[in-house]
């Protein structure tokens, strides 16, 4: 679904991804680990299109198709969805309306109708239920005032009734209690299928726990510098990062 | 001959229309010769330098309003707040049209400043507050009261409220090539009394319209006033808003104006806290296009202790618009405990469009609390990014952000049909098409 070859990225000419191989499947899911300003965010944003950054070298390819000269609304459109970080703050645009917004844009993008308001409000209903959000938090601004814990369950919300190929959740775990992490990952779990993949960024095997990854992927220094199975992530939870940082330099 | 000279030879002529023996007929002779001696306001004078009144001067307007024209309701009715039940006070061209009105005197007044006038029941408020708060000094206030005659009369007696809100709505037929209006508006809210007032100034056609307005407003101990100016008017429309507002203990004024429209607007909003516990706060939104001018010119002073003072304006310019905010605050050497706040937050959608904001903090008293900020700028990236990895188009993203920018000031709005129609204006103004009713 995803293949990403020799990519490169920079901002400001300073190089930030010095070469980024990945391939991922439909049905799998994939977790990027490594230490603070290892590359982690900036690959998510790159993919998701973030223009603040510049392409050099190397190809994004979505379903064989190159993502390139894509803006990030129409890599929404096709099924690239990415969980933030740090949410902004939206006053004045419910979370409601800004999904109805969000899924009628992608909608008319495809050539379909707009989503008729029942069957709107019947996916708003069940989405809700699946992240046990309280029905009051979706009439309120979106993001404003919300606590960090109740930002991310609202970017898993998004992904549930945005339904992507290709979700990217960038340390949706930062900021969540345990019990909000159980939650947040259910709703995850619930979320995979055969047809949909799963990037989770992340700085701690902690999630890896309730959302269990395919592959786990190592980046440091702007590359990936170890890839393995789930095993790989428990072995990082015991021993840092500091030997594939000399393992890396060798 | 120019616009001065004609308003002043003109004097004769208006005091035909009036009782000279009125005790604001003096008033009104003290006022001219103020006008005339001063004349309009130059860009020389600090207070003017942004705002230019020069061209307006050299058009021919018409000074005296014809009797009244007859509107269809179903003609004007967008320009009222028809979602609810309102008294509406309604000018057409400056005439008092009881047609398009719903005026009362039931327990409290909401009429007419020409009743106010003339008949002798009103004669003790009208000695008590007329020209008591508006500047003695200002040569367009000035101006004003050399020609008050007509306008808003709203007078709700001690721990009264009336019914429902009052719209004050004056329209501009273009039956004239060009036409002045000076209406007058007094409102007088009593001790414990309070009121909610929408004010609208619109042009139906496309012929220059010249508005120098002036409105004094009185809030008692604990009252409430709630003012509200929508100015969303045509192109080759332009407004004067003097505003003078006194306030006595813990009393509560509000002012939001939501400038959007019109070919020049200045608002010079005062307010003179003459009690302690006082609320007062003056809140903005300012739209801008093509080559629209809005100047804001706001003045608190605090006079005595423990008061309180919010300001908050938000702009949006695009194309070759330019705004101006000036916030002056002055604290006297008694008014201790002053708790004063300024923000002024500005959005430039051109390279051509500017904005020239300026606070102005004159503090004689040094137990105070008194915040200011300015900011201007473009839209957050970030946001912007946020709104697009979710499928939003840039375009309807950028609308979308700018919305949220000026929507906060609506919080404080008290009316909800009002808020809803600032709301649709501003996605409007925007071109926010949101697939969802605002």
């Amino acid at each position: 679904m995803l293949e990403i070859k020799n990519l490169h990225a920079s901002v400001e000419d300073k190089e930030i991804l010095k070469g980024i191989d990945l391939k991922v499947n439909a049905g799998e899911v994939h977790a990027i680990m490594g230490p603070n300003g290892s590359g982690k965010s900036t690959l998510a944003e790159v993919i998701a299109g973030q223009e603040e950054f510049e392409v050099g070298e190397g190809t994004i390819l979505l379903d064989g198709e190159d993502l390139e000269e894509l803006s990030p609304e129409e890599r929404a459109h096709k099924g690239v969805f990415l969980s933030f970080q740090y949410p902004v703050e939206i006053p004045g645009v419910s979370v409601t309306n800004f999904m109805k917004t969000a899924i009628n844009e992608s909608r008319k993008a495809q050539g379909l109708e707009e989503m008729p308001a029942n069957e709107m409000l019947k996916k708003i209903r069940e989405k809700s239920e699946l992240l046990e959000i309280d029905r009051k938090f979706l009439s309120r601004s979106l993001n404003e005032g919300f606590s960090g814990g109740e930002k991310k369950r609202n970017e898993i919300f998004q992904m549930a009734m945005l339904e992507p190929k290709l979700a990217i959740l960038d340390e949706t775990d930062s900021g969540l209690d345990i019990d909000a992490l159980r939650i947040v990952a259910n709703g995850v779990n619930k979320l995979r299928s055969k047809d949909n993949a799963i990037i989770v960024i992340t700085h701690y095997q902690r999630l890896l726990d309730y959302i269990v990854p395919d592959f786990v992927h190592v980046l440091y220094n702007g590359k990936i510098v170890k890839s393995g199975t789930k095993e790989l992530a428990l072995e990082l939870e015991e021993k840092g990062y500091d030997w594939l940082k000399q393992e890396a330099a060798v | 001959m120019d616009l001065k000279e004609k308003l002043v030879s003109s004097f004769l002529a208006f005091e035909d229309s009036v009782d000279l023996d009125h005790p604001v007929h003096e008033v009104r002779s003290e006022a001219i010769k103020n006008f005339e001696a001063k004349g309009f306001p130059s860009k020389k004078e600090e207070a003017w330098k942004y705002t230019s009144l020069n061209s307006l001067q050299k058009i021919d307007f018409s000074i005296f309003p014809k009797e009244e024209t007859n509107l269809e309701y179903k003609d004007v009715k967008k320009y009222f707040l028809h979602e609810i039940d309102t008294y509406k006070i309604v000018f057409v061209d400056g005439v008092y049209s009881s047609y398009l009105s719903e005026t009362t005197h039931d327990g409290v007044d909401v009429c007419l400043m020409s009743s106010a006038f003339s008949k002798p029941m009103f004669r003790q408020v009208i000695e008590v507050y007329f020209n008591k708060a508006a500047s003695q000094d200002e040569s367009l206030t000035s101006l004003n009261t050399a020609f008050s005659k007509e306008g808003a009369y709203i007078y709700i007696p001690k721990n009264k409220m009336p019914k429902k809100p009052i719209q004050i709505l004056h329209l501009a037929t273009g039956n004239e090539a060009a036409l002045m209006l000076q209406p007058r508006n007094l409102i007088v809210a009593e001790d414990n009394a309070e009121v909610q007032i929408i004010e609208r100034h619109q042009s139906l056609t496309d012929n220059e319209v010249f508005t120098n307005s002036v409105t004094e407003i009185f809030a008692g101990k604990d009252a409430i006033v709630d003012y509200y100016k929508v100015q969303n008017d045509a192109a080759t429309a332009s407004l004067v808003d003097n505003t003078y507002i006194s306030q006595k203990d813990s009393s509560v004024v509000r002012v939001h104006t939501f400038s959007f429209g019109g070919k020049l607007i200045r608002n010079n909003l005062n307010f003179f806290q003459n009690g302690e516990r006082i609320d007062s706060t003056l809140k903005g939104v300012t739209i801008l296009g093509d080559k629209q001018h809005v100047d804001h010119h706001t003045l608190v002073h605090h006079r005595q202790p423990n008061c309180e003072s919010h300001q908050d304006y938000k702009g949006i310019f695009g194309d070759r618009s330019t705004g101006v905010f000036n916030g002056k605050i002055i604290v006297d050497k008694i008014a201790q405990k002053t708790d004063a706040f300024q923000q002024n937050n500005n959005i430039l959608l051109s390279d051509k469009a500017t904005i020239n904001s300026k606070p102005q903090l004159e503090i004689f008293a040094d137990d105070v609390k008194c915040s200011h900020g300015c900011t201007i700028g473009q839209l957050d990236d970030e946001a912007l990014f946020y709104l697009r990895s979710r499928g939003i188009p840039k375009k309807e993203a950028t609308a979308l952000l700018m919305y949220a920018f000026a929507n906060n000031v609506l919080e404080s709005v008290r009316i909800p049909e009002l808020k809803a129609r600032v709301n649709k204006i501003i996605a409007n103004k925007l071109g926010v098409r949101v697939g969802f009713d605002l």
